[in-house]
């Protein structure tokens, strides 16, 4: 039976010898601190990165295919290299052959270009595609709008630009109707995308940094040399593996591989992003465990020790105590309270020390140290403190009443 | 039926290349309410036999009863519980806790036997004011004299009302003035009606008692009453 009274004796007795020993016991939690640093600091990075992927992959579109030359993840890029270049024409037939697709969106890019508006200039992706766009990816211009099947067919000079973009060469200013230069050539901002925010550092998959103009007009100005992306929705209630086996044989027919030979072409869907995260955060998770677990258990250790130590000294006091009525659980919650508290109090200088580091994190990656962290890493604390002060406790539990009054 | 039974106690103590007998064969018997010295030579078991009857040690054979019960049956647990509700015990080095205030220090037996905290404070208190230290309750051991102290530690060992007190040389560390003060609490405690042991040199402490055990090579060399009784008035 546990009396709450036995608790509370035992809390204040472990403050009261923890007070006495501030400094020793302040050093000996130092693999306690250093473990739930680890542990914290490990947990709001992975938090933000997942933060982060639900945001790419609501970015990115569900049940959306990008066929491309390239594979995103995975794959042989050498061999990738080798491959026949994705034109314009192959996702028109692709268009015209896959009735089971909502939209099938040719989509040119070309990397870091100028972007300018009086004397503000910023790099960025630019891309050329066609209104249906807005259906695969999902997204609408937050102000303005997208252009129209005229403006795209007559390859008309407007643009929609990301959020950064916007902001970065407009400020303040409504970029709505106003004129930048893309790569030297006059565009008119029609429409502007919500920010989106990184992914796991970079904004490669997010519109922010980008600007989308009419694939003809993409095409006169940087030139259809080039190997693009068709992005691919179906439409809704086709089963996925069907809809993907169908879009897959007859790309293979638009691009003419013979029965036998494995595809030429890359078919990504946001699930890479998901590999990505999981890779990286396996890495991370595997790591911080690593480092977390050796701190724990050098913590462990030196608690162990400190509690030794401590049992020691007051081994008269643990006679008197015995010889006053205190039982053998008396004891041991004694000794186990004092151990868990200075780990608990390690635990608290350790998220003392990883709350301030979690707000540098949020400046590259944002995320905050969640809740259940803190929690976590208080049980954790409180944990190794039980683990290490058992034998201890044990110790002192144990001794002889006679024996300890005489311990000089 | 006495209260402290105890018949041929033997305590044996195995130092390997010889036995120490510190107990040989002691029998005594105690009734409640009696006011007992144990003296002798040093190394005569006197010690030895107060954490017997103090049930902190157990003999290695005889026989010990505590009010008809047989303490040779009971577990280390229904031990604690034995000396938290009928035994005080008086330490020669007062065995106080250095951190803890006297109240606290008193609070103690209170604690190991799941007294409220409100009622223990108030009995704690109590005790202190009848050992004459009402003004010293939030001092700490190292802020009160050594006369201050074992009053504290008699504080401690009445608190919890036990019938027993058990004093092993509690006026050793102290000098003679102080001595006096102490035995003059034991002699209250005796009137109020719980029994007293107490082990010392000391013939005029002894005196006090109303009974002398003499120990000689762990054997009761003789056991005889107190003719006249030293008994302190009341300033
Ligand atoms: N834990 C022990 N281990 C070995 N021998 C012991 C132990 N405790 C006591 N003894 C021995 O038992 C004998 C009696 O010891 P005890 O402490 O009872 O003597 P005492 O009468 O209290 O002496 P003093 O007046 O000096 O306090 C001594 O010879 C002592 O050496
Ligand atoms: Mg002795």
């Amino acid at each position: 039976m546990f009396r709450f009274y036995e608790f509370k004796e035992g809390f204040r007795i472990a403050l009261v010898a923890i007070y006495a020993n501030k400094m020793r016991s302040v050093l000996t939690t130092l693999g306690i601190v250093i473990g739930i640093v680890v542990v914290t600091l490990m947990a709001t990075v992975i938090e933000g990165m997942g933060t982060a992927l639900d945001k790419s992959i609501s970015s990115l579109g569900t049940d959306v295919y990008y066929l491309s030359k390239w594979d995103w993840f995975g794959g042989e890029w050498w061999k990738a290299r080798n491959r026949r270049d994705v034109t314009v024409e192959q996702a028109e037939e692709l268009r015209e052959k896959l009735a089971i697709a909502e939209a099938v969106v040719p989509v040119a890019s070309t990397w870091q270009k100028t972007f300018k508006y009086r004397n503000r200039s910023v790099k960025g992706n630019v891309n050329g595609t066609v209104p249906d766009y807005e259906v695969t990816s999902g997204v609408v211009p937050a102000e303005g709008r997208f252009f129209n099947l005229y403006e795209s067919n007559a390859g008309r000079p407007v643009c929609i630009i990301g959020h950064d973009v916007a902001r970065n060469l407009f400020e303040r200013e409504d970029p709505i109707g106003k004129t930048i230069k893309i790569a030297g050539y006059s565009y008119r901002v029609i429409g502007v995308f919500e920010k989106e925010g990184d992914f796991l550092g970079t904004s490669m998959f997010s519109k922010d940094t980008q600007a989308f103009l009419p694939l003809e007009n993409f095409l006169k100005v940087f030139g259809s040399n080039r190997s693009i992306d068709i992005h691919v929705k179906m439409r809704e209630g086709v089963p996925k593996e069907d809809g993907k086996e169908e879009m897959i044989g007859i790309f293979r027919s638009v691009r003419r591989v013979p029965a036998g030979e494995e595809n030429d072409f890359g078919i990504n869907t946001q699930d890479f992003l998901k590999e990505v995260f999981d890779s990286v955060v396996g890495t991370i998770g595997i790591v911080g465990f690593l480092i977390t677990s050796l701190s724990l258990l050098v913590g462990g250790v030196g608690i162990m020790n400190i509690m030794f130590v401590s049992v020691k000294e007051r081994t008269k006091e643990i006679g008197t105590r015995k010889a006053l009525g205190a039982k053998r659980r008396s004891i041991l919650i004694q000794f186990l309270i004092e151990a868990a508290t200075i780990c608990m109090i390690g635990g608290l200088i350790g998220l003392a020390v990883s709350f301030p580091l979690s707000l540098i994190i949020n400046e590259i990656l944002p995320s905050s140290m969640p809740l259940w962290v803190v929690v976590l890493s208080l049980s954790i604390s409180i944990a190794v403190g039980l683990v290490s002060g058992i034998v201890p406790a044990f110790t002192a539990a144990r001794m002889n009443p006679v024996d300890a009054l005489r311990y000089e | 039926m006495p209260l402290i039974h105890i018949k041929n106690v033997v305590k044996t103590y195995d130092m390997g290349a010889e036995l120490v007998h510190a107990l040989s064969g002691v029998s005594v018997d105690i009734e409640a309410n009696e006011y007992v010295s144990i003296m002798g030579p040093s190394g005569s078991g006197k010690s030895t036999l107060m954490n017997v009857i103090g049930c902190l040690d157990t003999p290695t054979s005889g026989l010990y009863e505590i009010e008809g019960e047989n303490v040779g049956d009971l577990d280390d647990n229904q031990l604690a519980e034995l000396r938290n509700r009928k035994i005080g015990f008086v330490f020669q080095t007062f065995n106080l806790l250095p951190r803890s205030t006297a109240l606290h220090n008193v609070e103690l037996p209170l604690i190991y036997a799941g007294v409220p905290s409100h009622d223990r404070r108030a009995l704690a208190e109590q005790a202190l004011v009848s050992v004459g230290l009402g003004d010293r309750m939030t001092h700490r051991p190292n802020e009160l004299s050594g006369g201050q102290r074992q009053r504290v530690a008699v504080a401690r060992a009445l608190v919890n009302d036990p019938s027993i007190i058990l004093a092993d040389e509690p006026t050793g560390n102290l000098d003679s003035k102080t001595g006096i003060e102490i035995m003059q609490l034991f002699s209250d405690l005796h009137q109020q009606g719980n029994t007293i042991i107490i082990v010392t040199h000391e013939e005029d402490i002894a005196a006090h008692s109303h009974r002398i055990i003499r120990l000689f090579d762990g054997k009761v060399a003789s056991d005889v009453p107190v003719a006249n009784p030293l008994v302190y008035q009341k300033a």
